[in-house]
């Protein structure tokens, strides 16, 4: 493997822009846990980082590894394909537990707070 | 489908992630992982899945090109509402929405997409009724949802699937 400074410069543009907007991106969606209100709107947004951002940055890799060692590097694929398959499953429990949480408070009276 | 393999798609799935993990397509490489395909696909029996028969390869790339799309769309939407653009009210909510679908790899999958595509979030399915349940980021009109899910997922999922 050839060291960095052997990268030519198309790719090393290819993967800067890939790489900055893979990060912009991700920014944004962690940005959004910040501003967004409720905790439902919140899990919305790392998904942004977990879709089109890894996307972003497994390509930026690929391109520059790829040229680098002159053989196509392609297992950051698997980080993408195993992100989209498994984020589903927190989100899906997160947001189950909200809601069992959310029932159970309106089922059952507010505590009396003097006591 | 046979003792040997009886879930042929994930033994490929597991061949071609050993392969992917090591970077190699030599002989010693298939070899193991062909083992650890034929293993791991055994050891997914005593979970005692229901088979997987999936038909149609051309409507999963179809559906995949869509999802795709969806992705980079809602991407776009919400790091837009994120950011603040275009401030006008924006509802978040609920929808509720009547599937027919009912294998469990076909729900899984819409579960993967409808999670996976920012801005719509899998709550809860109710199997008895067959609602599903979503949360929607900015739910302008609660119809189009229930057609978008329907019509362009569902409808692929039930070819693909059943």
């Amino acid at each position: 493997m050839k060291g960095i400074e052997h990268l030519p410069p198309w790719a090393a543009v290819l993967t800067a822009v890939f790489l900055l907007t893979g990060a912009a991106v991700t920014l944004i969606g962690s940005l959004g846990l910040l501003r967004l209100g409720t905790f439902y709107e919140r899990v919305h947004a790392p998904t942004l980082g977990t879709t089109l951002g890894t996307v972003f940055i497994a390509a930026a890799s690929m391109i520059c590894f790829s040229v680098l060692q002159t053989r196509a590097v392609l297992h950051e694929i698997l980080i993408v394909v195993l992100g989209i398959v498994t984020t589903p499953i927190a989100l899906t429990i997160l947001v189950g537990a909200a809601r069992f949480r959310d029932t159970a408070e309106r089922a059952q009276p507010a505590e009396p707070q003097d006591k | 489908m046979t003792r040997l393999l009886p879930f042929p798609i994930v033994s490929v799935c597991l061949l071609a992630l050993w392969l992917l993990l090591n970077q190699a397509v030599s002989f010693g490489h298939i070899l193991l992982g062909c083992v650890v395909a034929l293993v791991g696909g055994r050891i997914l029996t005593v979970l005692e899945l229901p088979p997987v028969r999936v038909r149609r390869p051309g409507v999963i790339l179809r559906l995949l090109g869509l999802v795709t799309m969806d992705i980079v769309r809602s991407n776009l939407a919400v790091g837009r509402i994120v950011l603040g653009f275009g401030r006008r009210q924006r509802r978040p909510g609920f929808v509720e929405i009547p599937l027919d679908i009912r294998n469990p790899y076909g729900l899984a999958s819409l579960a993967c997409i409808i999670t996976s595509t920012p801005g719509t979030l899998w709550v809860n399915f109710d199997a008895q009724r067959g609602a599903l349940t979503i949360h929607v980021l900015d739910l302008v009109d609660e119809e189009e949802w229930v057609r978008t899910i329907r019509d362009r997922y569902e409808r692929h999922l039930l070819e693909i699937f059943e």
